[in-house]
């Protein structure tokens, strides 16, 4: 079995099973669980697109 | 009539076990939750959070070992290669089944393998962090 994945859909993955645990994990209420890991989601996403194009800039 | 004393006796017992069962839970739980991910959360009748979390190691490990990623064995070698051993152990009794079926071997001749190998170590990581929040619910630290 083998699984293709490009990078960015690798780092999305990884984003959506983390914040999943993360949400989950530390905070206590369903409501709070929810929003704080749609926000670790979302810094995860952005934190990868600022990272790319960091890393863009430095090679131009 | 009843005797008092033994009224008081049986109360005393009960008493005992309401605080006994929290203990033994807060030991079962993190072990129950490291062997498998999310069980932790289901003995405790958290049904939809153990799922969630199940899911979420479960894919993980399961995707890192589809991008051809590397499963860590007990190692005295490298620093680097000995904490991948710890953070795969993390996932229980998924990393002794891929173990044992000689999963993961891993393949350097592809980028996305090594996304694969920490896939694999996060999984484990992550339900760490489940384990010790089954924990926490089981001595009442957490609702």
């Amino acid at each position: 079995m083998t699984f293709e994945l490009s990078h960015y859909n690798a780092a999305l993955l990884f984003a959506l099973c983390a914040s999943t645990v993360f949400g989950i994990t530390q905070r206590s209420t369903p409501k709070d669980m929810f929003r704080y890991g749609a926000y670790c989601f979302v810094l995860f996403a952005v934190g990868v697109i600022v990272a790319s194009w960091a890393m863009w800039l430095i090679k131009h | 009539m009843a005797n008092p004393q033994n009224t008081a006796t049986i109360n005393q017992r009960s008493t005992k076990a309401d605080a006994t069962q929290p203990d033994s839970m807060g030991l079962i739980a993190p072990i129950a939750g490291w062997l498998v991910p999310g069980l932790g959360h289901f003995i405790q009748r958290r049904w939809i959070r153990g799922l969630l979390l199940m899911l979420a190691v479960f894919i993980m490990f399961l995707a890192g070992l589809g991008m051809q990623g590397k499963v860590y064995s007990f190692n005295t070698g490298d620093l680097l290669d000995i904490l991948g051993f710890v953070g795969d152990l993390g996932a229980g009794l998924l990393y002794f089944v891929a173990r044992s079926m000689d999963w993961g071997a891993g393949n350097i001749h592809r980028a996305v393998a090594d996304y694969g190998t920490k896939y694999i170590v996060v999984a484990g990581l992550l339900n760490v962090i489940a384990a010790v929040d089954a924990h926490h619910i089981a001595i009442g630290k957490k609702q």
